[in-house]
């Protein structure tokens, strides 16, 4: 007997784990029949989460904190038992940004650091010709876009909403908003920034993995009611979608997954704006010159839910004033990010899993063997573009050193 | 002024379903209610309006930019929060189901917007009724040519008029035990096969 279970998703590259959990056998094999829903925005995907119509879901890594932190409507706990893998994002300027970028200073593409340079001369110079702010556009307030964006402008002298305008908009419509004008950027998950070049809408000038190196993005979002009421079907799932994550990290299979998520009930556009993500081509240079870290579904522990990415992204949460920073409040963070589960249904069918909950982000500059549950692991690079180092047990002290 | 009814925005890009539930809340004697098609500048318009309630579809994928904007209240002068937060688990579900969610100012008691709730969510599923009739619908303007097009195959074939075509057709069907849509459809089907068709 196959067990049901429903999740929803938005048409995004990192949805990959769980369309190809269904499509390629690693659900069915679990003996679960899983079916996926698209999701035309975040706030469906919390609504039918709180009602029950999901149990699990594609996620925004900071909207199970957000939730649980009492920061968003309904009274629902959630949790991540899983990450959707590492990276995914890009940010994409206009063609007339970039010119003017240039102008002030030659930068090659995804240099997060002399990107954010350029951008920050091209924003003073605006400012003392009294010109009118930059609007960049990122999908949702609690979003790893929102806050790399954010990162990114401020450790490059820029101050959100003093020197620059952040909308949100669903990423669908970041490529027409480019086009025609409205917004002069923005930060987004893949396809849409490759949707955004070949429509001759703009260029990518850094992304996730050149702002934040092995950074997290999706989540598999769970309803906690549901994860203590059925946990053998949990258990299933993250088996599966681990299985799932190992394939979709095969380079074998990326034409193959392209192909897939191409498909109109999935992300619904041509597999080769797609395949970019995949294949690391994302400006366009296949082979050597590729970035194969852009998207990272499987290496260097991609599915490892860090309660060192939940307390960074609660770090930031406080940092943009959407929260007060207690002690309370980033236990509640902290705990959010569930890697018991994930190493105890793990260890269990011997993958490598990481014995701690937490790491020292930005301490690894290059990849590394770590030891592990059984074997070996391979981590990092992990760092921030401005060399900053998170250490999650120095929160308050980081949380001081970003403050104005 | 106080027992005024609530004003009320809808935010639908599909007009047919946005004219009924403004049909809807007009016939329960709701004199301010706008529609709005277009997601252009809506910041603007929801300023301008300054709506007691916006009822939205879910299907928009404008929902977390509209959250935002209630949340940073620049555009909106007053704290607007989601109206089923704060209502029963049952409106809520129904709400979902039909397809539809509705954000309400703060401080406007809960009744008074209940039956707007209400009535957007039976509008709703009214809209969606509509559209699997329009659907079968269409489904038999499709027999009604299938067949056409049989009797017009048998007619040629046969060299009948159209009436002795339609008995033949009719017989077949009964003779089989089958409807006569699908008689007449293996019929255009397998004429189709052989190259007859057109011809």
């Amino acid at each position: 007997m196959m067990t049901e279970l429903t999740a929803g998703f938005l048409p995004l590259t990192d949805s990959a784990i769980l369309i190809a959990a269904r499509e390629r056998g690693f659900a069915e094999a679990e003996g679960l029949a899983l079916n996926l829903v698209r999701e035309t925005s975040w706030a469906n995907v919390r609504d039918k989460l709180a009602v029950g119509q999901f149990e699990i879901s594609h996620a925004l890594a900071p909207m199970p904190i957000a939730a649980n932190l009492g920061l968003t409507p309904f009274d629902t706990r959630l949790i991540a038992p899983m990450a959707l893998g590492l990276g995914g994002n890009a940010i994409t300027v206009s063609n007339r940004l970039l010119g003017e970028m240039q102008r002030q200073q030659d930068f090659e593409l995804l240099d997060a650091r002399r990107a954010g340079e350029a951008l920050a001369k091209v924003v003073f110079a605006g400012k003392s010709e009294r010109r009118k702010p930059l609007q960049f556009g990122v999908v949702h307030p609690f979003s790893g876009h929102n806050f790399e964006l954010r990162y990114w402008l401020s450790a490059s002298g820029v101050t959100p909403e003093a020197d620059i305008e952040i909308v949100i908009l669903p990423p669908s419509l970041m490529a027409d908003a480019l086009a025609s004008g409205q917004i002069d950027g923005y930060c987004v998950g893949e396809p849409w920034n490759t949707v955004g070049v070949a429509r001759g809408a703009g260029r990518i000038v850094t992304t996730k993995s050149s702002i934040w190196a092995s950074s997290p993005e999706k989540v598999l979002a769970v309803r906690e009611e549901w994860a203590d009421r059925d946990p053998q079907t949990l258990h299933a799932l993250l088996r599966a979608l681990y299985r799932s994550a190992e394939w979709c990290g095969q380079p074998e299979n990326h034409s193959d997954l392209a192909e897939l998520l191409s498909q109109p009930t999935y992300l619904g556009q041509p597999a080769s704006v797609i395949l970019p993500a995949l294949d690391g081509s994302i400006l366009g240079r296949s082979g050597p010159a590729a970035t194969p870290d852009f998207f990272q579904p499987h290496s260097r522990v991609a599915t490892f839910p860090w309660q060192s990415h939940a307390l960074w992204f609660y770090s930031q949460m406080v940092r943009w004033g959407y929260v007060e920073h207690t002690a309370h409040h980033a236990g509640i963070a902290r705990q959010t990010f569930r890697p018991d589960i994930y190493r105890s249904v793990l260890s269990a069918i011997d993958v490598p899993v990481p014995s701690a909950n937490s790491k020292v982000e930005g301490a690894l500059s290059r990849t590394i063997a770590v030891g592990a549950s059984s074997r070996f692991l391979y981590l990092g690079p992990d760092g921030f573009f401005d060399g900053a180092i998170f250490d999650p047990d120095k929160l308050d002290a980081y949380i001081e050193s970003q403050k104005a | 002024m106080t027992d005024r009814l609530p004003s009320v925005l809808i935010i639908d890009e599909n007009t047919t379903r946005a004219s009924i539930i403004e049909a809807g809340l007009s016939a329960a004697g709701h004199t301010r209610v706008t529609v709005i098609n277009e997601m252009h500048g809506i910041a603007a318009k929801i300023a301008l309006h300054e709506p007691d309630v916006i009822v939205i579809d879910l299907e928009n994928p404008n929902r977390d930019m509209l959250e935002n904007m209630f949340q940073l209240s620049r555009a909106v002068k007053r704290p607007i929060a989601m109206f089923v937060d704060r209502s029963d688990k049952e409106a809520m579900q129904s709400a979902i189901d039909a397809g539809v969610s509705a954000y309400v100012v703060d401080g406007l008691r809960q009744e008074r917007v209940k039956s707007i709730l209400d009535m957007a969510i039976s509008r709703f599923n009214a809209f969606s009724r509509l559209e699997r009739e329009l659907e079968e619908a269409r489904g038999a303007l499709e027999e009604r040519k299938v067949v056409d097009k049989a009797k017009g195959l048998i007619m040629k074939s046969r060299g009948v008029d159209e009436e002795t075509a339609y008995k033949l057709l009719r017989k077949a069907a009964m003779n089989g035990n089958r409807k006569i849509t699908d008689v007449a459809e293996s019929l255009v089907m397998s004429a189709r096969l052989l190259g007859d068709e057109g011809k």
